[in-house]
């Protein structure tokens, strides 16, 4: 019997299509022989798992049949929200819009009015005068209240729109400040942080390239001191296949170390910007160093198409390179300047951890 | 017939994929997880994910449990829709607590943790044959899911015998027990 045929008498003892004779001959050979024995269990439990993948995929199908058919007779109500159903939804979705809005609409309601009161109250007629001041001072108490009550309003708005996200990771290029991120962590983002051990910064974004997915963001907050050097390389070196590489980010709100190997010299779909490794990786990881043994960064992770199954892409270290030839067209960024020396070549890994993860930070966004 | 009946029936249909049942167990319960998802931040789109769900989750007890049900099948439908919507809620960070118009809510966990379990499972064999590539693909679905005889496949796929589609079945169905397994071995670990 080759492969194929003992495959098929599994399968038909285990949907008992099998005749008692022929039956009591397979289990016999079933206590006798531990590889068949082994194969019957392996191969129910995949039937099961096929036959269970099946039914659930039909009844998806029928589900959204029979959904269909009873919207059309109406006997469910969906689709087309309407009546009172819309109504609560909208309410529901937008209470929290339509309470701010009527807040700010009331306050400036009085202040315009109290306003309009005061400047009309400045030009008293003789006799009135007296009740008309007393009612100045009133509408004056008035609008001081609804001053103060504006700025509460207004610091809560500003401080709310100070909760971030975490959107990926970004590492220092230059000593005052310029770290390099992916592109696409910054993309969509009006305000930007960014957070490490040695503190929590604002930053702008000086540069962006969409298509090489690469973002050059500076530190803007004055409580930021510049660093007095950077212990890795930037290198143009694009790396050797299987060379070791390791990489430090913010995958979750702690800064996490990955270990791999170069896997491919080119990225996604051929995409000779880039290349592929073999590192645990997820989105949060966007932005990333890639180093390898020398402590030179030779890529940036690139979190994007990051999967499960253990690779992902980086796009190579000379497009930092080419991405700040393009940045200094502008004259106020003449002075970035790209360390190309690692000062970490030759520590072991826990030394060289040690040294870079200072450099390496959380990049929120809101 | 009394209504007890009535339900049991219905249950027995909805397992064996019976339409008529399944879809009468869609128009009595649906609006009324319609209108618990809109009253509590959702729109039509999610009450119809989370509805389908429900019964998903509804068929998979049935069918592993011997089509018994301790409490009424809307009390089930209610209890099963409310948890997986909390639990959408709390992933999007938009918890917001249902007052609960009917008090009767039945313990739920088990069933749900079994229906994650399945999920689960269903996206590896999900991946597993959309990573297989035609003819593997349709072969294997026509022969494990639609059930065709082989006469019937090697006539359709164009092979000169019912032998020879067989070969080719044999060769499609090794390669996707080799990806399904890896998978599913990978996922058992990481437990």
């Amino acid at each position: 019997m080759n492969d194929n045929k003992i495959l098929d008498a599994v399968e038909r003892y285990i949907r008992g299509e099998m005749k008692p004779d022929e039956r009591l001959q397979f289990e016999n050979l079933r206590k006798t022989n531990s590889e068949i024995d082994e194969l019957v269990v392996e191969h129910t439990l995949f039937l099961q798992q096929l036959n269970h993948f099946g039914e659930r995929r039909s009844l998806r199908h029928t589900l959204n049949e029979i959904h269909v058919d009873l919207t059309e007779s109406g006997k469910i109500d969906s689709m087309k929200l309407k009546g009172k159903a819309k109504v609560v939804y909208i309410w529901n979705r937008y209470k929290r819009v339509t309470a701010i809005a009527a807040s700010i609409a009331g306050i400036t309601a009085i202040t315009i009015s109290a306003l309009l009161w005061s400047i009309a109250g400045k030009s008293p007629k003789n006799g009135d005068f007296e009740i008309l001041s007393d009612q100045i001072r009133k509408l004056e108490n008035r609008s001081n209240k609804t001053e103060t009550e504006l700025k509460n309003v207004k610091t809560t708005i500003t401080r709310s729109q100070n909760t971030y996200t975490a959107g990926g990771t970004g590492f220092v290029i230059d000593v005052k400040g310029y770290l390099v991120t992916n592109a696409h962590v910054v993309a969509s983002a009006s305000n930007i942080a960014v957070q490490n051990n040695r503190g929590d910064y604002v930053a702008t974004v000086v540069y962006i390239d969409r298509a090489k997915d690469i973002a050059i963001l500076k530190i803007v907050d004055e409580n930021f001191k510049p660093y007095t050097s950077i212990p890795y390389a930037i290198s143009k070196n694009s790396g050797q296949l299987a060379e070791n590489i390791f990489t430090l980010g913010y995958p979750r709100n702690e800064i996490v170390y990955g270990q791999g190997y170069l896997s491919a010299k080119t990225g996604y779909n051929g995409d000779t910007l880039s290349c592929q490794i073999d590192i645990a990786a997820n989105h949060g990881n966007s932005g990333s160093p890639i180093l390898n043994k020398n402590g030179e960064v030779i890529g940036i992770l690139n979190g994007r198409q990051a999967n499960t199954v253990g690779f992902a892409f980086a796009i190579h270290g000379k497009n930092i390179f080419s991405a700040l030839e393009d940045l200094k067209k502008d004259s106020s960024y003449q002075k970035v300047k790209l360390n190309t020396r690692s000062s970490i070549s030759g520590m072991d890994r826990t030394e060289q951890v040690k040294r870079v993860q200072d450099y390496i930070y959380m990049v929120k966004v809101n | 017939m009394k209504p007890e009946n009535n339900e049991k029936e219905l249950l027995i249909g909805f397992a064996a994929s019976d339409r008529k049942a399944v879809e009468k167990i869609y128009s009595d319960n649906f609006n009324m997880v319609q209108s618990l998802i809109i009253n509590n931040n959702g729109s039509a789109d999610d009450a119809r994910d989370i509805f389908q769900e429900t019964m998903i989750v509804l068929f998979e007890k049935l069918r592993a449990g011997g089509f018994e049900l301790n409490c009424l099948i809307k009390t089930f439908v209610y209890s099963v829709a409310r948890r997986l919507w909390l639990k959408r809620l709390q992933q999007q960070n938009r918890y917001s607590s249902p007052g609960d118009s009917m008090a009767d809510v039945v313990q739920v966990e088990e069933d749900l943790e079994a229906h994650e379990q399945r999920n689960a499972e269903f996206d590896m064999m999900e991946r597993a044959i959309n990573n297989l590539g035609e003819p593997c693909k349709s072969l294997l679905e026509a022969y494990y899911l639609q059930k065709q005889n082989m006469q019937v496949i090697a006539a359709k796929f164009g092979y000169t015998n019912a032998d020879n589609a067989k070969n080719q079945k044999y060769k499609c169905l090794m390669r996707l027990k080799k990806i399904f397994f890896t998978d599913y071995k990978n996922g058992k670990s990481d437990e």
